[in-house]
């Protein structure tokens, strides 16, 4: 073979050998610009192909059309780490008949490698790829930075399709994943709307509750005893916890402290901690905006790493366990700190653990900042409406009524208390909550489990029930 | 208290209460759409049914979507589409 380019995407999946019933898997670097999960499922179902497993590491709105092959059966099994509101809802009201299989985002390439969820296909979203497959995401107009995601569907899967819209002379340099992996080479016109791929910049809260909670995880930080040389540090996108990164900031330049490494999604905030000396480098498995995508791509200590470099529990050792400090989101925490990050408080599904639970699961410090109530509904509840990452992993919960800690964690609890911060027991923050909103009713859900969610270890943590369809 | 005329108070915001109130002649008819019904939408109800009672309105058409207002939201937003409503 001269090289790997095949004329058209439908001769690549007949070439594929893709048949009814096998599986097929996806990365989500494009985010909710991707066009590729679309365009490959769009071919597969005119094809005739049917009874098909989607294995995606995330989901989101724009993966809508996903719906009708499923409603249509050619999709019948769904695995993912995440999914957006759009899915969720339908799926939560119970379309799919088998329940979706929800993995962390260590767990999935612990469970591909280990051949509990074999991937016969693969189709890789690359943004640079010469002839023989050779792919980068750090390169052309549809530019997502980091493939991390998308490692353990290449190294694993029985056949591999690189689909690209910018094909570059061989060898592509600075390559990502490499030939090795790849079977056939697919050109299209775009692979994504850059809009979707990456947000222009990501922004601080300017929101007074997400200002106090922000300033409050920052002091438990501080405080908590891992500040100091050699920190490691992992933040989500959110408000909030993007302007907790922002006052860690001020802490750790004001105070000279430099860290070690920062982790995880990567924003343009913690390219600007690298860049003013708060981390040696950052490790990074999914860019989130322009300025990471660039940052990967010039700077040589902003590293790509893979899904289970990241966090998968059966490698020899994954960055998650190096983690001193990890800033969480929820949108329910009970009052034993198991966190749901799956459902919303109707129970309809739009999230998932993503990197939740790897990153609890390894942090020295697994720190969730919530506020006390979201329009109406008390943050804290007696049982969370679906375990996403389990209460023993959970070390501390910031709002803006006061900081409640894990019981288990009696030292950090001394820590804060000395250093003056509002530490409260979390069934007073509960109280203190209801005392607002009043106390809500208890939800009513179907029978039929709709999603069953698998902790990083390949164990069954927790099953997500239906919602009554209005 | 009499409602004279179709009135407004309140947003479609996250937090906040929409409420529309104009003349009725079958005492308190209320439609409620909330995002938070499973959970509030008794108390809601029985919230509203209050403050009506309190202001002496005993026929009125309501409509009120609801962002997941605090009851104290619900109140004022009710109140001043009465006030609103009781044409001055």
């Amino acid at each position: 073979m001269n090289n790997k380019i095949v004329s058209s995407l439908r001769e690549a999946i007949q070439l594929s050998g893709l048949k009814s019933g096998m599986t097929v898997s996806f990365h989500h670097h494009l985010r909710n610009g991707d066009f590729v999960l679309n365009m490959v499922m769009a071919e597969i179902a005119r094809m005739g192909i049917r009874d098909l497993t989607v294995n995606a590491s995330s989901l989101f709105d724009i993966h809508a059309p996903l719906l009708d092959h499923i409603k249509s059966h050619t999709v019948t099994r769904l695995l993912t780490d995440y999914m957006s509101g759009a899915i969720g809802k339908e799926i939560s009201q119970g379309i799919l008949e088998t329940p979706v299989e929800f993995r962390t985002h260590g767990g999935r390439p612990s469970d591909i490698e280990l051949g509990r969820i074999p991937i016969d296909v693969a189709f890789i979203a690359a943004p640079a790829a010469d002839c023989m497959g050779n792919c980068s995401g750090k390169y052309g107009k549809s530019a997502c930075g980091s493939l991390g995601y998308a490692y353990p569907d290449a190294e694993n899967a029985k056949k591999v399709v690189v689909i690209t819209d910018n094909l570059v002379p061989y060898p592509l340099q600075d390559w990502s994943i490499p030939e090795t992996h790849v079977d056939y080479v697919v050109t299209v016109d775009a692979i994504g709307d850059p809009n979707g791929i990456v947000s222009g910049t990501t922004k601080i809260t300017r929101d007074p509750v997400g200002l106090v909670m922000a300033d409050l995880a920052a002091q438990v930080i501080r405080h908590s005893g891992l500040l100091r040389d050699g920190f490691s540090f992992q933040t989500g996108a959110g408000g909030a916890s993007l302007a907790a990164a922002k006052f860690l900031k001020d802490i750790m330049l004001r105070e000279k402290i430099h860290g070690s490494f920062g982790c995880g999604g990567i924003t343009g905030y913690m390219v600007d901690m690298l860049n003013e000396g708060c981390f040696e480098s950052l490790m990074d498995v999914q860019c989130f905006d322009l300025k990471a995508v660039e940052s990967i791509r010039t700077n040589p200590r902003h590293q790509e790493i893979s899904a289970s470099h990241y966090a998968s529990p059966s490698a020899r050792s994954a960055v998650v366990n190096s983690l001193d400090v990890v800033i969480l989101g929820a949108t329910e925490v009970d009052t034993d700190f198991n966190v749901n990050v799956h459902t919303d408080s109707n129970g309809s599904i739009m999230g998932g653990s993503g990197g939740h639970s790897d990153t609890a699961a390894g942090a020295k410090l697994s720190m969730i900042i919530a506020p006390m109530f979201r329009a109406r509904l008390p943050i804290v509840t007696d049982r969370v409406t679906c375990i996403s990452t389990p209460g023993r992993d959970i070390d501390v919960l910031v709002t803006q009524g006061g900081i409640a800690v894990n019981p288990k964690d009696t030292e950090l609890r001394q820590r804060l208390k000395d250093a003056g911060l509002p530490v409260v027991d979390i069934h007073d923050l509960k109280e203190k909550a209801e005392r607002i909103t009043g106390t809500p009713n208890k939800i009513a859900l179907s029978d039929r489990v709709v999603a069953n969610v698998i902790y990083r270890d390949g164990t069954l943590l927790d099953t997500i029930r239906g919602v009554n369809a209005k | 208290m009499e409602i004279l005329q179709k009135a407004y108070a309140g947003t479609l915001e996250s937090s906040d209460a929409y409420v529309e109130i104009e003349p009725g002649t079958q005492g308190i008819q209320l439609e409620l759409n909330s995002v938070v019904s499973q959970q509030f939408g008794q108390s809601i109800r029985r919230l509203v049914e209050e403050v009506l009672t309190d202001l002496g309105v005993a026929n009125a058409k309501l409509f009120i979507a609801d962002r997941g207002a605090l009851d104290c939201v619900i109140r004022a937003r009710v109140e001043t589409a009465v006030m609103r409503g009781k044409g001055e």
